[in-house]
């Protein structure tokens, strides 16, 4: 069925984790609100693991696109 | 609303959003491929291994296993590992190499379809109905335990919460059909898995690593009358019962959850099995459930540990952790991942772990959706009410409408479910425990008719409806200790009585399988065999070419990837023995 599901997971996990670290450097002060997650900024952790499955997701869609069409 | 302390703000909306659009998205984007029945309801035969496997095991990760878990985590320790490495790993392990075979290379459609070519109609039909009023009870009463679950400790409107995560769900399984559901089903893997990783990390570190968590527990569990270690070991103390938390001794374990209730579910329920079914091969098809085992190991450390560490947090009164409790004054087991999330997450990860738990819900939802939309198109419309005629391209069209018009009635019918377990959730969990009983028989029947080419349908009908009798009998002469509710059993007499519910749920599997083995071959040998052996070729292993793997790289073979699977389970159960 003509989709490859990489494409789409890799696209939401960029943004989701672009979304996170962004919020997680904004927010990095803020010690009241990290005092739950032990004083780890984890928005900003987090965020950062899931862009770069993110992009590792994207970039195998690339591949696998590029090595079909040729 | 209890008064939770929950508030979530603008980021974490905005995660769900983004989630909800993408799901809703892939939906959209696979609308255009579904032309025909076969698209919609069998996903045409095209998902490659890795993807069959990961929805695979996604939709087997639904959120009653995701809150249960967790909360039988907090409740039996690492005991709770048994519904994983030796309650589920050995049976993957079987349906992959011995059965996957027969349900993808016999081209049946779903596992009632498997019965009627291996035996006939009566057996189909019996197991067909059963399904479909099983799948639309279980989605029902997820839906409502999540509803439930929001409206308790979000504050949201339980109604609302319902019909917005149904109307996503039947959103993108309408648009869809199966391969919707699959490729979702992907998604929400990752997603649950990414999101509740915060909660491990975070409470393993709260506890001073494994060893602190070791360490912290063993006065709590010594006050519970265990030996220290109890909660963070798996067989140690299972030599009796009354040592363990769980109740059950070693044996109970091994045949009542290794063997009949894991091969029961595992090998024999189409919701799992249909998404092998989708694979594009006979080797992708071997290879789902294996693929699907590897990550199964794991999940004991996403979601049982943190619930460990949930009780050490209940008795540890500086950490302001506490569970809500029931009219009884009970702990509410079932609420320990939600709690904890609050416990350990900002705003940020925490829309992310709630999105996770939405997204387990849903994936354990769409299974039950797609499973029963097939099962409903096949195996009851088109044997019973309009069968195929000569026009195979109309056909297609009208069962293509029929798979979507069962996907809306599912739905409405599930959400009808949800609103009876609210006003009845006794009869609803009655229910559930006799529908589960009707796994065990089922796996007796088509063990023995792949393995034995002459069990016949008259044997296997009765052996089904003996068993589920059994069963049910057996349910009603035993109770639980301390049960208050003839739900748990008993309400014919009270014959025996269990320690606990859950080796009740053991013993009444173990007779139902044997009941149902017993009488089918005894029955086989009184009865003829009316099909040839011409007609069992693909369906029976003695009748059967072996299937073998030449073109495929050795590390791509289903042997190579089972023996890595065991040898995993191995290690981790001499692990945490």
């Amino acid at each position: 069925m003509g989709i490859d599901i990489k494409f789409p997971i890799g696209l939401m996990f960029t943004i989701l984790g672009f979304l996170l670290a962004i919020f997680g450097l904004i927010t990095g002060g803020d010690e009241a609100l990290y005092s739950r997650s032990l004083g780890i900024n984890i928005n900003l952790w987090s965020g950062c693991g899931m862009l770069a499955f993110g992009l590792i997701m994207l970039y195998l869609a690339w591949r696998n696109r590029k090595t079909k069409t040729s | 609303m209890i008064d939770s302390g929950f508030v979530l703000s603008w980021i974490d909306y905005t995660v769900m959003v983004v989630y909800f659009a993408f799901v809703l998205g892939i939906g959209w984007a696979l609308k255009r491929y579904m032309k025909d029945a076969n698209a919609f309801l069998e996903a045409g035969r095209s998902m490659p291994a890795w993807v069959a496997g990961l929805a695979f095991i996604s939709t087997n990760l639904g959120a009653l296993e995701v809150m249960g878990m967790t909360g039988s985590g907090a409740k039996y320790g690492m005991l709770t590992t048994h519904f994983y490495w030796v309650g589920a790993i050995p049976a993957m392990v079987f349906l992959a190499l011995f059965m996957m075979p027969f349900y993808y290379g016999s081209k049946a459609r779903s596992v009632p379809e498997y019965l009627k070519l291996r035996y006939d109609e009566k057996t189909r039909g019996l197991n067909a109905i059963l399904f479909a009023i099983m799948t639309i009870l279980a989605s029902g009463i997820s839906m409502y335990a999540l509803a439930i679950l929001m409206e308790k400790v979000l504050g949201w409107n339980f109604h609302l919460s319902l019909v917005l995560s149904a109307a996503i769900v039947l959103a993108y399984t309408y648009l869809g059909g199966l391969s919707s559901a699959i490729y979702n089903e992907v998604l929400q893997f990752f997603i649950i898995i990414i999101g509740l990783l915060p909660i491990v990390i975070l409470s393993l570190k709260d506890m001073g690593g494994w060893q602190g968590l070791q360490d912290q527990l063993a006065p709590i569990v010594t006050s519970k009358g265990f030996e220290s270690d109890t909660w963070t070991t798996t067989w140690k103390y299972t030599g009796e019962a009354k040592s363990n938390p769980m109740g059950v001794e070693w044996y109970g374990i091994f045949a009542g959850l290794g063997f009949v209730l894991s091969f029961g579910y595992w090998c024999t329920n189409f919701l799992i099995v249909q998404r092998a079914m989708a694979a594009n091969s006979t080797t992708a098809a071997r290879n789902t459930p294996l693929i699907g085992a590897l990550p199964k190991m794991f999940i004991p450390f996403l979601i049982i540990v943190p619930g460990i560490a949930a009780l050490v947090l209940m008795n540890t009164p500086g950490k302001g952790f506490a569970l809500p409790l029931n009219e009884a004054g009970q702990p509410i087991w079932d609420y320990t991942i939600i709690m904890l999330l609050k416990q350990y997450l900002p705003a940020g990860v925490l829309g992310l772990g709630i999105t996770a738990l939405l997204a387990s819900f849903m994936s354990g939802m769409a299974g039950n959706v797609s499973a029963f939309n097939t099962v409903w198109t096949y195996d009851i419309y088109q044997s019973y009410i309009r069968p195929v005629t000569s026009d195979k391209t109309s056909d297609e069209k009208h069962y293509l409408k029929v798979g979507r018009l069962a996907t809306i009635f599912g739905v409405v019918v599930s959400i009808a479910a949800a609103y009876l377990a609210s006003l009845f959730g006794n009869i609803m969990d009655f229910l559930q425990t006799i529908f589960s009983m009707i796994n065990a028989p089922l796996f007796a029947v088509i063990f023995l008719g792949m393995f034995w080419k002459r069990t016949t349908g008259h044997a296997a009908f009765t052996g089904l409806l003996a068993g589920f009798t059994i069963a049910l009998i057996h349910h009603g002469i035993t109770f639980p200790e301390g049960a208050d509710t003839l739900v748990k059993g008993g309400w014919i007499c009270k014959f025996h009585t269990y320690p606990v519910e859950m080796a009740q749920n053991f013993w009444t599997a173990i007779f139902a399988f044997t009941t149902s083995a017993i009488v089918t071959v005894g029955l086989t040998f009184a009865t003829k065999q009316k099909k040839s052996n011409e007609e069992l070729k693909g369906l029976v292993y003695s009748l059967t070419p072996r299937h073998v793997e030449t073109n495929v790289p050795w590390y791509q073979r289903s042997t190579t990837l089972a023996i890595l699977v065991l040898a995993i389970g191995t290690i981790l159960t001499i692990w945490f023995w």
